[in-house]
C-alpha cells in the first residue's frame, strides 16, 4: 500500500490497560480504504482489545485513534457506529428473531431514539442481504442457521450500518473449511467493492496470508512487525511469535504456513 | 415458527379486548343482556329511553366497568412489563416482579393496612415502597464491581427477599381477625374494590408510560443483543435500560398498588404473544398489551363469577399460568433456542 493513499483508520501510540495490567502499548498503524488488514498474534496478545478500542467500546489510556481524520474521542456513540461497524467473535442469541430483523438492527445508528426502521432502512438491509446471498433466508429465525450463515447475517447487519470501517474478531473461529473460505473471500470482495477499511483478527496466520493486504503481528500488546503478508509472515517472525518452529512452504505465488518438523 | 400478518392480527386482538370487555359487563351473579349493557353505555352519550332498572345502571357503570377497565389496565401493564424485562435481560424467564417491586409494594400496602389507612393511601404507600425496592436493587447492583444485568437480577432477588420478610413481619403483628385477612387478600390480588377514582389515578400513570414504552420498543431488540453489541450498534445500553426499567417500574408499581400482587401474567402473556407474532418487539409489545388486557379481564370475570365468594386473582393466575407456561415450554422451545 503506497504511503500517499489517505488512511481511514489512523492509530497513533495506542495504549490500553485494565487497572495496572497493560494490554496494549505504543501501537501505531493505519488502514486505508479497499484494504484488508489482518492482525495475527497468539491468544491474549491484545487483538480483541485493539478492535474494541477502535469501535470505542473500550477507552484507550494513551494515544489517539482517528477515523477519517476525526479523533474518535470527539465523536458521539452514534457517530462512531456510523463510521465503525463490527462483527462480534461470538454471539449468544436470546430470541429467534428473523434474519431480516437482525440485519435491520444495523440501521440503529441512523435512527433516533423514538423512531423505527422505515422503508428506506428495509431497502438498505435487503441490499446487504442480496450482496451476501442470504436474501432467501430473510424470514427464517436466525437461531436455526448454520455457523457460516450466522456469520453472513452478522456481516450483513454490519453492512447496513453503512460504516466505512469494518471490524471482524476472528470471523472464522467456528466455521468449517468451506465456510471459512466463503466468509473470508466475501470480506475481501466487500473491501474492494465498497471501499471498506477492514481490520480483522485471525487465529490462523494462513487466513491472513491468503486474504489480507497487510498484516500486523501483535505480541504482548505491541506491534512487532507490519507489512505485506509475505514480508511479515515469515518463518522467523512467526517462530518468535508463537515460540515454536514454523516453516513457510512456497508454491509459486502461494505460501502456506505449517508447524515446523520436530515441534 | 409460522408467522402471521401482523396488523390484521393486532386488529383482531383489539376486537377481542372490546368483546371481552363487553362480556365482562354482562357476566356476574347478576347477569345482564349484552343489548342492555350497550344501551346503558350509549345512554351516557346519546339520549336513549331508559327501560332498565336503575340497579342495572349502577352494576354496569359503577361496579363492572371500572373493574373491567382496571383489569385490562393491570393486564396490559404487567404483560408489557414482562416483555420489556425479558428483552432487557435477554432472558425469556424473567417477570416484571424480578426486581422486587411486588414484595416492596406488598410491604407498603401491609403497613398502610396495619395503620388503618384508606384505599388511596394504601395504593400510594404500595407504589412508593414498590418503587423504593427497585431503586434499592438498582443501587446495590450499581455499587458492585460487576455491572452486568445478572447482578441486577440478583440484587432484585435480595431486595425482594428482604421485603418479603418485612411483609411476613407485618402479617405476624397484624390483628388476625381484622387486619390480617385484609393484608392476605391484598397480597393475593383483587380488583373487588376497584372504583373510578382508583382507576383514574392508575390511568394517568400507566397510559403515558405504556405509550412511551411503545414508542421506544424497537430499542428492546437492540438491547436484547447484549450490551457490547448494543454499543457497537450505536446505542447507550445503560441509559436506555434506566429509561425502560423506570417506565416499567412505574407501570408495575401502579398496577400492584391498584390490584395487589397478580403473578404469572408478565411471564405467560409475553410468551403467548411471542408464539403468535414472533419475538420482534415492534410487534411483541403491542400484542402483549392487548393480550394482557384480555387475559386479566377473563381471569377477573372467573374470579368473581365462579363461586359465591371472590377468588383472589393471584390464585387463579397461578393455577392457570403454571400449566399454560409448562405447555408453552414443551411446545415452543424454539422460542429461545
Amino acid at each position: 500500500m503506497e504511503q500517499t493513499r489517505p488512511s481511514v483508520v489512523d492509530i497513533q501510540n495506542l495504549g490500553f490497560a485494565y487497572g495496572e495490567a497493560m494490554i496494549l502499548h505504543d501501537l501505531t498503524m493505519a488502514v486505508g480504504p479497499h484494504e484488508v488488514f489482518g492482525i495475527v498474534g497468539p491468544n491474549a496478545a491484545g487483538k480483541t482489545t485493539l478492535l474494541r478500542c477502535v469501535e470505542r467500546v473500550l477507552t484507550p489510556r494513551t494515544g489517539t485513534i482517528r477515523i477519517d481524520g476525526r479523533d474518535l474521542k470527539t465523536l458521539s456513540a452514534r457517530d462512531v457506529s456510523r463510521r465503525v461497524a463490527s462483527v462480534p467473535q461470538s454471539h449468544t442469541p436470546a430470541f429467534p428473531y428473523t434474519v431480516q430483523d437482525i440485519v435491520l438492527m444495523g440501521r440503529n445508528p441512523h435512527l433516533g431514539a423514538a423512531s423505527q426502521p422505515g422503508p428506506h432502512d428495509v431497502a438498505v438491509a435487503q441490499e446487504a442481504m442480496d450482496e451476501l446471498g442470504i436474501r432467501a433466508i430473510a424470514a427464517r429465525p436466525y437461531t436455526q442457521l448454520s455457523g457460516g450463515q450466522l456469520q453472513l447475517v452478522l456481516l450483513a447487519r454490519a453492512l447496513t450500518q453503512e460504516a466505512q470501517v469494518l471490524l471482524l474478531d476472528e470471523p472464522t473461529a467456528h466455521l468449517d473449511f468451506r465456510n471459512r473460505h466463503l466468509v473470508l473471500s466475501t470480506i475481501r470482495d466487500l473491501a474492494v467493492r465498497r471501499g471498506l477499511a477492514v481490520i480483522m483478527t485471525v487465529h490462523d496466520p494462513n487466513d491472513a496470508m491468503q486474504y489480507a493486504d497487510r498484516v500486523g503481528l501483535v505480541s504482548e500488546g505491541g506491534l512487532i512487525a507490519l507489512g505485506t503478508p509475505q514480508e511479515v509472515l515469515t518463518a522467523d517472525n512467526l517462530g518468535r511469535l508463537y515460540g515454536m518452529p514454523i516453516e513457510v512452504l512456497t508454491d509459486g505465488a502461494r505460501h502456506v504456513i505449517v508447524a515446523g518438523i520436530g515441534s | 415458527m409460522k408467522r402471521v400478518r401482523f396488523l390484521p392480527t393486532l386488529l383482531l386482538m383489539w376486537v377481542g379486548v372490546l368483546a371481552v370487555l363487553l362480556a365482562s359487563l354482562c357476566l356476574g351473579r347478576y347477569p345482564i343482556a349484552p343489548k342492555t349493557v350497550l344501551q346503558v353505555l350509549l345512554s351516557r352519550l346519546a339520549p336513549i329511553l331508559r327501560t332498565w332498572d336503575p340497579t342495572v345502571e349502577t352494576v354496569v357503570w359503577q361496579v363492572r366497568l371500572p373493574r373491567a377497565l382496571a383489569a385490562a389496565l393491570v393486564g396490559a401493564a404487567l404483560a408489557s412489563g414482562g416483555a420489556v424485562f425479558q428483552g432487557l435481560f435477554h432472558n425469556p424467564l424473567v417477570s416484571p416482579y424480578v426486581l422486587g417491586v411486588s414484595s416492596g409494594a406488598g410491604f407498603g400496602a401491609a403497613v398502610a393496612i396495619l395503620l388503618g389507612a384508606g384505599a388511596a393511601v394504601t395504593q400510594a404507600s404500595a407504589f412508593a415502597t414498590g418503587a423504593l425496592a427497585v431503586s434499592l436493587a438498582w443501587l446495590i447492583a450499581r455499587s458492585g464491581r460487576d455491572r452486568s444485568h445478572v447482578t441486577l437480577v440478583l440484587a432484585g432477588f435480595v431486595v425482594g427477599s428482604l421485603f418479603s420478610s418485612l411483609v411476613a413481619g407485618a402479617q405476624y403483628v397484624a390483628d388476625p381477625s381484622t387486619k390480617l385477612p385484609q393484608i392476605v387478600f391484598w397480597l393475593m390480588g383483587s380488583l373487588a374494590s376497584a372504583q373510578w377514582s382508583d382507576l383514574l389515578r392508575a390511568v394517568v400513570v400507566i397510559v403515558p408510560c405504556l405509550l412511551a414504552i411503545t414508542v421506544l420498543r424497537w430499542k428492546l431488540n437492540i438491547l436484547s443483543m447484549g450490551d457490547d453489541e448494543a454499543r457497537s450498534l450505536g446505542e447507550n445500553p445503560t441509559a436506555m435500560r434506566v429509561v425502560l426499567i423506570g417506565l416499567t417500574t412505574m407501570t408495575t408499581a401502579v398496577s400492584v398498588a391498584l390490584s395487589g400482587v397478580i403473578g404469572w401474567v408478565g411471564l405467560v402473556v409475553p410468551h403467548l404473544a411471542r408464539g403468535i407474532v414472533g419475538p420482534d418487539s415492534r410487534k411483541l409489545i403491542p400484542a402483549s398489551i392487548a393480550l394482557g388486557a384480555i387475559y386479566v379481564m377473563i381471569i377477573d370475570d372467573v374470579a368473581r363469577s365462579l363461586t359465591m365468594a371472590e377468588i383472589p386473582l393471584g390464585i387463579l393466575t397461578g393455577i392457570v399460568g403454571a400449566p399454560v407456561f409448562a405447555l408453552l415450554l414443551r411446545r415452543s422451545r424454539s422460542d429461545w433456542d
